[in-house]
């Protein structure tokens, strides 16, 4: 039986594990090979000097990382704020709503986020929705709301809400009624409840749902274009324009690979530390 | 620890207006999409439908609708494929590197899509693979096939596996438990697996936007438009690929209970 179970989960995961291999990892190989080629050489065929990481530094490329990062540390934040209260709900409180409120947010993940991106535009641009009705009702104007940083923070939020939220909901699914009800007969404080209990007990969907925005957003391209109006430049923005435009892969390639390794390396620790079977329900 | 119904209340309150939140900006698109001025400006004078009439006329459209729509069709089929023998080695099957295994397929999922797509790029470039939709199909399963994978593990980890065995004791070969037992179980996450898959590759920016080459999917084609100057087809093209989007889902919603309604009335008649 253990035999059989061996052979066939190998067969099984082939196919996928092959995509993957080929269209994954290899390309990620081929990327760490050209950064460290001479600047604006098109094939792995010569010897390594790693000059783009030395542009990454001097021209000044790694604020680009900087902002991305930072600005998605802040949509982090700001999401696990935004989304721990309706993940309790969701978990623990809402019987039928639970479902409603998952389909209704599922749905807009199927919806282009460019779209999504462009309604906010159009929501809030001069003369958009809110600046022309404003001024109908009341005469005064909504200036200067689009083409900032915090705009591009707010569309990170919005993009990456689904993100934090379906995660969170099951992390605090987790998070057994008994031990919460028990600390409260021991007089523990709601916040205490909350510090000692939750938080630790929830931590597999916090971790999940946290990386993945910081990693999403840390990555992302479209908020920065569209809302941010280039404001900032993000640092996938570079990636783009070093291989488009700029025609230099080793420099594209040095650029993607500062922002691989530190998402790279998030993702790999935290992935480690999670049990998979348990969040994703093993009944044993 | 009964939630007090004031403080259940206000967190319903916070659902709806989250709700409100995430789908203003499509509400604002589906106004843009009526207006009848060249040069968008709130509050709209007056309303039409001509830019649909002429986005749905426009052969450019059905051209880009086409290779949406074939790019979606092929990455769902595969993806259901991938993900039902993926989810399989993923949650059922006990097998030595199966945690390596399931953290490999996690592992795209938390990778930025457009970096991703940058990569890609690059890949096909050294391979000398001229891009076109075909390479973005294989883009679209680098993210897409670990999510069904995912969906399927879910369903394939409440099966028990006791039945396998008992299949096996009864006689039944590894064939007929895969034909009989294995995909009848699972074909629930399956069919999910596939509508996600469609969904999402259907609606996907990032990975299209780098790997399609001079192939155009809507969503790219939106956006080229977006970044290069306001067109009045953009919100109504934009409305369009959304409704198709809820319709979908509406439908597949609707047709389990519909099916499972129309066997209850046969059954009564025999």
């Amino acid at each position: 039986m253990k035999r059989l179970d061996g052979k066939l989960g190998a067969l099984c995961a082939l196919p996928l594990g092959l995509l993957l291999a080929a269209s994954f990892l290899a390309p990620l190989v081929v990327i760490a090979g050209f950064s460290i080629m001479p600047q604006r050489v098109f094939d792995l065929a010569h010897i390594p000097d790693f000059s783009a990481y030395a542009v990454f530094f001097r021209q000044g490329y790694y604020k680009s990382l900087l902002w991305s990062l930072g600005m998605a540390f802040m949509a982090t934040t700001i999401l696990f704020i935004l989304c721990w209260p309706l993940a309790y709900g969701m978990a623990k409180v809402f019987g039928r709503f639970t479902l409603f409120l998952t389909i209704a947010v599922a749905v807009t993940l199927f919806v282009s986020e460019n779209i999504r991106l462009f309604g906010w535009v159009v929501t809030l641009m001069k003369g958009g929705l809110f600046d022309g009705y404003l001024k109908e009702l009341t005469g005064l104007r909504l200036e200067g709301a689009l083409y900032n940083v915090p705009i591009t923070v707010f569309g990170l939020v919005y993009v990456y809400f689904p993100f934090m939220l379906f995660p969170l909901t099951q992390g605090i699914a987790m998070v057994p009624d008994d031990a919460r009800q028990a600390a409260a007969d021991l007089g523990a404080s709601r916040w205490r409840i909350l510090w000692e209990i939750d938080l630790p007990l929830a931590a597999p969907g916090i971790m999940v749902g946290s990386l993945l925005c910081f990693v999403l957003a840390a990555g992302a391209l479209a908020e920065s274009k569209l809302l941010g109006g280039q404001s900032v430049i993000v640092i996938a923005s570079e990636v783009e324009t070093a291989f488009s435009y700029g025609q230099n892969w080793p420099l594209g390639s040095a650029l993607a690979m500062s922002l691989i390794l530190v998402i790279g390396a998030l993702a790999i620790t935290t992935i480690a530390r999670i049990d998979l079977d348990a969040i994703m329900g093993r009944k044993r | 620890m009964k939630t007090s119904r004031a403080a259940s209340i206000a967190l319903v309150c916070y659902g709806l207006l989250v709700v409100a939140f995430l789908y203003l900006p499509i509400v604002s698109v589906g106004f843009a999409s009526v207006s009848k001025a060249r040069y968008l400006s709130f509050p709209i004078r007056s309303y039409t439908l001509q830019w649909y009439e002429s986005a749905v006329a426009s052969a450019t459209v059905s051209e880009l609708v086409a290779t949406s729509l074939t790019i979606a069709a092929v990455v769902t089929v595969l993806s259901m494929v991938l993900g039902f023998l993926g989810g399989l080695a993923f949650a059922r099957y006990q097998w030595r590197y199966r945690t390596l295994f399931q953290k490999l397929v996690l592992l795209p999922i938390f990778f930025p899509q457009a970096v991703l797509g940058l990569a890609l790029l690059v890949w096909f470039n050294s391979l000398g693979v001229v891009p076109t939709w075909k390479t973005a199909i294989v883009a679209h399963l680098v993210w897409i096939a670990p999510i069904a994978t995912l969906i399927v593990a879910i369903q394939a980890y409440s099966f028990d596996p006791m039945l396998e065995e008992a299949a096996r004791d009864l006689g039944a070969s590894t064939w007929q438990i895969l034909k009989e037992l294995t995909i009848p179980l699972l074909m629930p996450g399956v069919v999910s697996a596939g509508l996600f898959a469609f969904l999402l590759s259907w609606g996907n920016f990032p990975l299209s936007l780098f790997t399609t080459g001079a192939d155009s999917t809507l969503p790219k084609w939106l956006y080229a438009k977006m970044v290069s100057g306001y067109s009045p087809q953009v919100p109504a093209l934009g409305m369009l690929a959304v409704a198709s989007s809820i319709a979908l889902v509406l439908i597949a919603m609707t047709v389990p209970s519909l099916l499972r309604a129309l066997r209850a009335m046969r059954a009564d008649k025999t």
